[in-house]
């Protein structure tokens, strides 16, 4: 019998087979039973015991996009047979649409706002990390701290300022004064992300492009960029990902034009208490930006472009 | 092609003086060697050249142009740099054609210029690659394919060879060498090999702590080195120091190492104090009738020739002799050395005393 040092034995590997199986389900749980839920209708959803074999509805979809009202029976009578398939599904409950609900809206903020501040926070930190990682910054080691100070504490720490002020400035409820926010809390970590990114890229290439006859500027766009796309990326994804789902600051500072989603959602409510498949239909909606772009940028995502085109 | 000139060029990082005041003068379609120790300022003495780094002070001439506030772009040069810095998101051909890209050069031309300097380098078969699946040798010559591609003034190379495995060095310095004389264009090259140094370089600079210490053809200074640092820095193994207390006479022929006279090229300064006689290993021989003394500590055996080395009253040497020359460790030897190459330095400052031998190679009137 032989066994190697560095091939895992059967045993191993079964038992990290399962030990990645366990984790799975207990991050897939939560996941699978929103999912679900959004197809369940309003009864289903709230069985007990809970049903996890049940008929699929789309009533959850159809309460989320549109706002109803309940008619008699008379009215039902008058209007003849349901137009459309939502049409039928909303009858079934004794009720007729009147029109869409704010849903779209709040989804199209949450897109403006996040999409936004991604944008900014990785613009404004990928020009400050390369001034930081490549030229003499006078108290450089300082700025560095005072900037990664900015996430010592919650932001919500310092909401109520910021409510103030926004009020004062008339930021209040609007998508820039959402964008700016999320960018100066992302931008601290935008920075230190990137400068680490960018400090690993050799400036050989950069003098390389200098004395190929490109200035300063066009070395930094032809050749660092491509090579922090990784950084980028990773990046662009950390700040989405806390934009989109930011929750506190919404709430406080955003009511009508610029409500995004996330304090929308709960506010949901059917006939007769909380419509919960029309909640967990909206939270499975919301989820599937941030998974399109995780996915389109994945590629980015794994390291090792750079390797082999320099020895170390 | 290029004459290129260093006038007084200084260097300051903060408190620290990378380059102190080094003056040398490069004639065109020179392969010229910047070389020394790590840290000795010759890799910041090219970036100042090629206009990587500002210079605190000094001048810099191409073509008596002053360039030293001048952008790199503006030089006209090419640079390879010690890790190839091939921009890894482009190929073989993108990374050649990338300077004349820059200069805004027709896409024919461009291809035209690809394809001769790929046959120049060998490396035809290669252009569509990407470049992080090639082997050192290869972005070697891709390295200086880019560098060639634009056929500047001049190339600047730091220690181009340095990442490359040791046995593949040697094919590539010759490689390196024949194409510097192709193509005529002056070459400045650092390096902190002694030996490539002398192999490759038509002049060779030594620094040491920023301060050019020496500036020569390769053997002017492997036979008059001007400081004690030239002479234990070049050759392998490196000079012998005698070292005695002492006078020696402007016009003096021998010293006195303890009783024992030893013959020297007439001296044209005075020196006294701590001195030392420098000596190269190949200059000392065996020979009983000799009046200096040692005994054999120990023998290395290199094939046609032995590297001995003796204990004597002024310190441990080692004698490059033939391998027929008996030589048991232990044994008792008389020492004669080659009167005509010997070099007498002032220990302290490290200086070599003018001689009628050394004094054309030195400089001294």
């Amino acid at each position: 019998m032989s066994f190697s040092v560095t091939e895992p034995s059967a045993r191993q590997k079964l038992f990290a087979g399962v030990l990645v199986l366990v984790y799975a389900l207990v991050t897939i749980m939560p996941l699978a039973w929103i999912i679900a839920t959004g197809f369940k209708t309003p009864s289903d959803a709230i069985a007990y015991p809970p049903k996890v074999v049940f008929e699929p509805s789309l009533e959850g979809y159809v309460n989320l996009f549109t706002t109803r009202t309940r008619a008699s029976a008379e009215t039902l009578e008058s209007l003849g047979e349901p137009q459309t398939w939502y049409d039928s599904i909303v009858r079934k409950n004794d009720m007729v649409i009147v029109g869409p609900s704010r849903y779209g809206e709040r989804f199209l903020n949450s897109v403006i706002i996040g999409f936004g501040s991604t944008f900014l926070s990785v613009f404004l930190g990928t020009i400050a990390a390369y001034a930081f990682s490549r030229f003499k910054v006078p108290l450089k080691d300082d700025l560095m701290f005072f900037i990664l100070s900015t996430r010592m504490m919650p932001p919500i720490a310092v909401a109520i300022p910021i409510f103030l002020m926004y009020r004062e400035l008339g930021l209040n409820d609007t998508h820039l004064g959402m964008i700016l926010l999320y960018t100066a809390v992302n931008l601290s970590l935008s920075v230190w992300l990137l400068k680490g990114f960018i400090d690993e890229i050799p400036v050989e290439y950069e003098e390389a492009a200098l004395i190929d006859g490109y200035t300063r500027f066009q070395a930094f766009y032809k050749v660092v960029l491509p090579q922090a796309a990784t950084g980028i990326a990773s990046t662009a994804i950390f700040c989405l990902i806390f934009a989109w789902n930011e929750y506190a600051f919404a709430v406080l500072l955003t009511s009508g034009t610029a409500q995004t989603a996330p304090p929308f959602i709960p506010t949901i409510i059917g006939v007769g208490g909380q419509d919960w498949p029309a909640v967990a239909a909206g939270a499975t909606l919301f989820l599937v930006p941030v998974m399109v772009f995780t996915i389109l940028l994945r590629k980015h995502l794994l390291r090792g472009i750079t390797f082999g085109a320099v020895r170390k | 092609m290029a004459r290129i000139e260093i006038r007084n060029l200084r260097k300051e990082f903060g408190d620290f003086t990378a380059v102190q005041s080094s003056s040398f003068v490069i004639e065109d379609g020179e392969f010229f060697m910047l070389l020394g120790p790590s840290g000795c300022g010759k890799t910041t003495t090219l970036r100042m050249m090629a206009g990587l780094e500002l210079p605190t002070s000094g001048e810099i001439f191409i073509d008596n142009e002053e360039v030293s506030q001048k952008r790199a772009s503006e030089r006209d040069i090419a640079f390879v740099f010690q890790m190839f810095a091939l921009y890894p998101h482009m190929n073989v051909r993108k990374n050649i054609s990338y300077p004349l890209v820059s200069q805004g050069m027709k896409r024919a031309q461009v291809k035209e210029k690809v394809a001769e300097v790929s046959r120049i380098l060998g490396i035809e078969d290669i252009l569509d690659r990407p470049v992080s699946g090639l082997s050192g040798g290869d972005r070697q010559r891709v390295a200086l394919g880019r560098a060639i591609v634009r056929e500047p003034k001049a190339f600047f190379m730091d220690e181009p060879l340095g990442a490359l495995d040791a046995e593949f060095r040697e094919h590539m310095a010759h490689e390196l060498r024949s194409l510097h004389d192709r193509m005529g264009a002056t070459t400045v090259y650092v390096t902190h090999d002694q030996l490539e140094a002398m192999q490759m370089g038509d002049k060779i600079v030594v620094m040491n702590h920023g301060v050019v210490e020496q500036f020569g053809v390769p053997q002017d200074i492997y036979d008059w080195p001007a400081t004690m640092f030239v002479a234990d820095f070049i050759g392998s193994p490196p000079m012998n120091f005698l070292k005695f207390e002492g006078a020696v006479e402007k016009g003096g022929t021998s010293i006195d190492l303890g009783g024992a006279f030893v013959e020297v090229p007439r001296l044209l300064e005075d020196a006294r104090g701590q001195l030392a006689l420098g000596a190269r290993p190949e200059h000392i021989h065996f020979d009983d009738a000799a009046s200096y003394r040692g005994k054999i500590t120990a023998t290395e055996y290199l094939g046609t020739t032995q590297i001995v080395s003796v204990d004597t009253p002024h310190g441990a040497l080692k004698a490059r002799l033939s391998s027929e020359q008996p030589a048991r460790v232990g044994d008792a030897v008389g020492l004669r050395f080659d009167k005509r190459t010997l070099t007498v330095f002032d220990a302290g400052s490290g200086r070599a005393l003018f001689s009628e031998a050394n004094r054309e190679v030195l400089g001294h009137g």
